[in-house]
């Protein structure tokens, strides 16, 4: 939990990166955050990543808050300010310049062309997404059925996802998994 | 609350100051279980009157369209459209204020307790639930590409082949696929309505 000065640079510059690579939103990039904070770096281990990522989908606020939780996994308050703003503020300045020339491309052939071609690779990027997780945390047979049945269940009922995430960690607490 | 229900009627109210714009991000964020884009629309385009409904959309476009946590740029476009850079400064500053809070005090009860183990065995059964919750958001994007024919369906399980199981490094595969999607996108723009 050291804050040295090394780290945070790191970490920005990984997180800034990450932020402008993400189309498709934050769930698209937690494949490289996994590649970087797991496989690369050894900043984690693969259970406290998915640990991380759970705790970022129970909790109230946005997915993008993973983030902040590993940030303050490697580098304390430090380091959990720094991935959140580098994983929040560029894209923001971008989001503040591009909204006030956005009535000057929105119907624009190029734009409509780029965004039906950026539209499929976001959509692979959360579904590789969901193939790194479900490997991570999925290391029984009762694991992988209740990964399952939440996807079922949350495909095809408009039940609250807290309802899901409640039941999985009552199985849980009481030791079926 | 009374008066909200007139449908596509224009912004009525006036521009929101600085203050407005930061102490409404703050609230959505109170409120924030179970989705904070919907909280967002009823807030600006329901309760403030702040945006018509089409506005509200078009903001939206705008961020699916560019790179980065959509429901955080989506705050700095709101800011940047009522009051400027600085308006965008005190939207999104209001919004991650509390996120931020509850998932540094999070960490800190993590790095505490997360051996215990009945904290361990909770998340035990959270992750492969939150695993499962993000297998049908990916299912939910993908089923309209797999009616039409075209090259999307292609892209996309190449890019989820590439990052997902190969675990290619992603700035690569997107230096890679980017340009062949947009220009299979750009050849082909009538291949996504034929059949």
């Amino acid at each position: 939990m050291k804050a040295d000065g090394d780290i945070l640079i790191t970490l920005a510059v990984q997180f800034a990166m990450m932020s402008l690579l993400a189309f498709g939103g934050a769930n698209a990039v937690v494949p490289e955050m996994h590649r970087q904070a797991v496989e690369l770096r050894g900043w984690m281990t693969e259970r406290e990543f998915t640990d991380m990522f759970a705790m970022s989908q129970a909790a109230p606020g946005p997915n993008v808050m993973l983030v902040t939780l590993i940030g303050y996994h490697v580098a304390g308050i430090a380091g959990a300010l720094v991935t959140t703003l580098a994983m929040c503020g560029p894209t923001a300045v971008l989001a503040h310049f591009l909204g006030r020339t956005w009535d000057r491309f929105r119907n624009a052939r190029w734009r409509i062309t780029v965004q039906a071609g950026v539209v499929p690779i976001s959509v692979g990027l959360v579904g590789a997404s969901a193939i790194v997780l479900t490997g991570a945390a999925d290391h029984s047979w009762v694991a992988a059925a209740i990964t399952v049945a939440t996807a079922v269940t949350a495909f095809w009922t408009r039940w609250n996802p807290l309802w899901l995430i409640g039941i999985a960690g009552l199985a849980g607490l009481t030791g079926f998994v | 609350m009374s008066e909200t229900n007139v449908p596509h009627s224009p912004a009525a109210a006036p521009i929101p100051t600085h203050a407005e714009l930061f102490l409404a991000f703050f609230r959505i964020t109170l409120s924030g279980f179970g989705g904070t884009l919907a909280w967002t629309r009823i807030m600006f385009v329901e309760k403030k009157r702040w945006m018509t409904s089409e506005e509200f959309n078009d903001v939206y476009t705008l961020c699916q369209f560019l790179p980065g946590p959509n429901i955080v740029n989506l705050t700095a476009v709101f800011g940047s459209r009522m009051r400027g850079p600085t308006g965008a400064m005190a939207a999104w500053a209001g919004f991650l204020i509390v996120p931020f809070c509850v998932m540094v005090a999070a960490g800190m009860l993590y790095e505490r307790y997360g051996d215990v183990e009945a904290v361990r065995r909770v998340l035990a059964g959270v992750a492969p639930a939150a695993a499962g919750l993000l297998i049908a958001t990916a299912a939910k994007m993908a089923m309209p590409m797999f009616r039409s024919f075209g090259p999307a369906p292609f892209v996309l399980l190449a890019t989820a082949f590439a990052i997902g199981l190969m675990r290619w490094p992603l700035l690569l595969v997107l230096i890679v696929m980017i340009p062949l999607s947009i220009g299979l996108a750009s050849i082909g723009p009538s291949w996504g309505r034929r059949r």
